[in-house]
C-alpha cells in the first residue's frame, strides 16, 4: 500500500498547522512556507498522476481496515487529474497572493492550505460521509477566505454564501442518513454494489436521498437555479480568493460525476440514470442565465463571476450528456476553464489597482501605463474564455459540441452553447474596448502594475497554451479517465478486495 | 417511539426552515441551529432505535449500531463550529451594514 495517496492530504494539513504555529513570525517565513508547500503539492500531484496513468486504481486504507468497514482514499485517473489541476492553480494563486493580497488578514495562508486540504480530500475520498466532512473542511476555509479583507459588500455576500452552504450541509446529512438507514453502508463502492438490489419498497427513499445529494452538489456547482449566490460571492471577494474559487464549483461538478457514475450508473437497476432528466436541461439553463449576467455586468470581476457560471453550465452540459466521449470533453474543458477563469480574476484585480478611481468598472477610464501589455493579456484571456480558436477554450467547446452530435439533446446543446459563445465574445469585446480604448481625460491612473504581479497570470496563460499544444495526449488521458468512470468495475474491485491480512476478528 | 421521534424531527425541521427564511440574521441563525438539531437526531436514529443493547457484535446477541453515533458526533462538532462562525459573522454584518437584515438594507413594509 503506497502512502503517496495520502500525501496530498497530509502536506497542506501539516503546512497549515505549521503556519498557525508560526503566526507570530516574519511574513517572509510564512509566505515562503506557503509557497513551498504549494509547489511541493504540484510535485506530489504529478507523482500520483504518473502512478495512476496506466489505469491502476490506488486504494489507501486508513488504519489498514478493509473496506467497507474502514475509511478508504481512492486515487483513480479522475481524482489524479483533479488534484493536478488544483495544485497548479494553487501554486499560481499563492504566488499572486504573496504580492500583497495576503496582507489584509493574518491567517490567509493557513486558510489557503486548509482549503487545499479540503479540496484534495474531497477528490480522493471513497466514502460518502468523508465527502461531507471534506466539503465542510473546504467550506470553513472558504468562509474565512471569502471574508478576507472585510468590507460592506464582502460581508453581505459572505453572509448569503455561508447561510446557503449551511442549509446545503444539512441536506447533505439528511441524504447520507437516509442512504445509511436503507443500505447500511457509506462506502461509495459498497453503495454502488447494493444499488441494484434495493428492495422495491425502499426505492423511493433511495431516490429521495439521491436527489437530495444532487441538490447539494448542484448548489456547490452553481447549477441553475442555485447559482444566485455565486456572482455576489465571487465578484466581491479578494482576487486571489476568487481565482482559487475557480476550482470550487468544479468540486460540485466532480461530486455529481463521481456519485452519478458510481451509484446511479447503468448497473443500478431501477435507479440507473437518476440525475439524467435534470442535469442537461438545468445545465443549459445555467449557461443562458450566466450569459445574461455577462451581458449585464458593470464590473470586470462581476463579469468574470458570471463567466464562471457559464463555465459551470457548459461543464455540466458535457457531464449531463453521459458517455465516455462527453465526459472526456468535459474533463478537458474543466482544466481549461479553471485556469482561464482564475487568470481573468487576477487580471481584473490588476486593472482594479491600476485604473485609479474607475477601478474595474466597465467605463471609460484613464490612459493606462503599460496599457498594451494589459490589453494583450486581456485579449489572450478573453479569447480563451470565450472559446475562440486557437486557444484551449475553442478545443474544449469543440469537443463538447462533437460529443453532443447524435445525442437526443443535440439541437439544444448546439444552439445554447453557440449563441452563448457569440454573446460572450460581444460582451468581452465591449469590456475590452471600454477598459483599454476609451479614455476619460478627467480620471487619473494609479501606479503602473508591477511586472511581478503579471507572472502568475502568465503562468496560467502558459498552462492554457500547454492544453492546446498537448491537446491530443490530454484528451486521450481524459478519455481513459472517462472509460474508467463509465465502467466502474476496476474501481469497485480495487476498493472492495479483501486486505492481505484478512478480516479483523 | 419511532413515530414520536419522527414527529419531533419533522417539527424541528419545519421550524428551522421557517426561521431560516426570515429576514433578520438572528432568526436565520436560530433556524440553522434547529435544522442541525433535526439532522443530528435523524442521523442518530438511522441506526434504528434500540434500548439496552451493547454496540458490539456478539454471537446471538442483538446489538446497537455504533456507526451513526460516531457520525452524529462528527456532525455535532461541525455544526457547533459553524453556528459559532455564523453568529460572529452575523454580528459583524450588523456592525458593518448598520442593521441586522440579511440583505443589509431595511425593506419598507
Amino acid at each position: 500500500m503506497s502512502h503517496l495517496v495520502i500525501a496530498p492530504l497530509l502536506l497542506p494539513l501539516l503546512a497549515g498547522t505549521a503556519l498557525i504555529l508560526l503566526r507570530g513570525s516574519d511574513t517572509v517565513v510564512r509566505r515562503g512556507l506557503s509557497i513551498a508547500a504549494s509547489l511541493a503539492l504540484v510535485g506530489v500531484a504529478i507523482a500520483l498522476f504518473l502512478q495512476v496513468a496506466n489505469g491502476d486504481v490506488m486504494v489507501y486504507r486508513l488504519g489498514d481496515w478493509p473496506a467497507p468497514f474502514g475509511i478508504v482514499l481512492v486515487a483513480d485517473r479522475l481524482a489524479a487529474v483533479m488534484l493536478l489541476i488544483t495544485a497548479v492553480l494553487a501554486a499560481c494563486v499563492v504566488l499572486y497572493a504573496v504580492r500583497g493580497g495576503d496582507h489584509a488578514g493574518r491567517y490567509f495562508h493557513v486558510l489557503f492550505q486548509m482549503l487545499l486540504f479540503g479540496l484534495n480530500g474531497a477528490f480522493l475520498t471513497g466514502d460518502l460521509f468523508n465527502l461531507f466532512v471534506f466539503f465542510e473542511v473546504l467550506l470553513i476555509a472558504s468562509y474565512g477566505l471569502l471574508l478576507h479583507g472585510g468590507g460592506r459588500e464582502r460581508t453581505r455576500a459572505g453572509l448569503h454564501y455561508v447561510v446557503l452552504n449551511l442549509v446545503g450541509s444539512t441536506l447533505f446529512l439528511f441524504a447520507v442518513g437516509t442512504l445509511y438507514g436503507v443500505l447500511g453502508t457509506l462506502n461509495m463502492a459498497d453503495l454502488a454494489q447494493r444499488m441494484s438490489s434495493v428492495p422495491p419498497e425502499n426505492l423511493g427513499l433511495v431516490r429521495a436521498a439521491g436527489m437530495l445529494l444532487f441538490v447539494v452538489f448542484a448548489l456547490k456547482a452553481a447549477l441553475a437555479p442555485l447559482y444566485l449566490w455565486l456572482p455576489g460571492a465571487y465578484g466581491h471577494t479578494s482576487a486571489p480568493v476568487a481565482a482559487m474559487f475557480a476550482i470550487m464549483t468544479k468540486v460540485g461538478a466532480y461530486a455529481i460525476l463521481r456519485v452519478h457514475s458510481l451509484m446511479f450508473g447503468p448497473d443500478a437497476g431501477p435507479l440507473a440514470g437518476l440525475f439524467d432528466p435534470w442535469l442537461l436541461p438545468l445545465a443549459l439553463l445555467t449557461v443562458v442565465a450566466g450569459t445574461v449576467g455577462v451581458l449585464a455586468s458593470r464590473r470586470l470581476a462581476q463579469q468574470a463571476a458570471y463567466l464562471v457560471v457559464i463555465s459551470a453550465g457548459t461543464l455540466l452540459t458535457a457531464f449531463g450528456m453521459g458517455g465516455a466521449d462527453a465526459f472526456a470533453a468535459g474533463l478537458y474543458y474543466l482544466a481549461h476553464t479553471t485556469f482561464a477563469a482564475a487568470a481573468l480574476f487576477l487580471l481584473a484585480d490588476v486593472l482594479f489597482k491600476a485604473r485609479g478611481t474607475t477601478q474595474d468598472r466597465l467605463v471609460a477610464g484613464p490612459n493606462l501605463p503599460r496599457g498594451e501589455l494589459l490589453a494583450g493579456l486581456f485579449l489572450f484571456i478573453a479569447l480563451a474564455v470565450s472559446g475562440m480558436p486557437p486557444l484551449s477554450g475553442f478545443i474544449g467547446k469543440w469537443l463538447i459540441l462533437q460529443a453532443s452530435l447524435g445525442e437526443p439533446g443535440m439541437p439544444w446543446v448546439l444552439g445554447v452553447l453557440l449563441v452563448s459563445s457569440l454573446l460572450v465574445i460581444m460582451a468581452l469585446a465591449r469590456s475590452g474596448t471600454r477598459l483599454f480604448f476609451k479614455i476619460d481625460e478627467d480620471t487619473v491612473a494609479s501606479a503602473p502594475p508591477r511586472l511581478g504581479d503579471l507572472g502568475p497570470m502568465l503562468a496560467l496563460a502558459i498552462a492554457s497554451l500547454g492544453l492546446v499544444i498537448y491537446a491530443g495526449p490530454l484528451y486521450e488521458f481524459g478519455h481513459a479517465a472517462a472509460v474508467q468512470l463509465v465502467q466502474p468495475g476496476g474501481y469497485l474491485s480495487a476498493v472492495l478486495q479483501p486486505a492481505a491480512g484478512g478480516m479483523p476478528e | 417511539m419511532e413515530a414520536l421521534i419522527a414527529i419531533v424531527i419533522g417539527v424541528l425541521t419545519a421550524c428551522g426552515v421557517y426561521l431560516a427564511l426570515r429576514g433578520r440574521t438572528f432568526p436565520v441563525v436560530l433556524g440553522l441551529t434547529m435544522m442541525s438539531y433535526a439532522v443530528n437526531l435523524f442521523l442518530f436514529v438511522m441506526g434504528r432505535l434500540a434500548i439496552g443493547t451493547p454496540p458490539i457484535i456478539r454471537e446471538g446477541a442483538s446489538y446497537a449500531d455504533p456507526l451513526p453515533q460516531a457520525l452524529v458526533l462528527t456532525a455535532i462538532v461541525i455544526s457547533f463550529g459553524m453556528t459559532a462562525f455564523v453568529v460572529i459573522l452575523a454580528l459583524r454584518a450588523r456592525a458593518e451594514l448598520g442593521n441586522d437584515h440579511v440583505d443589509g438594507e431595511e425593506t419598507t413594509s
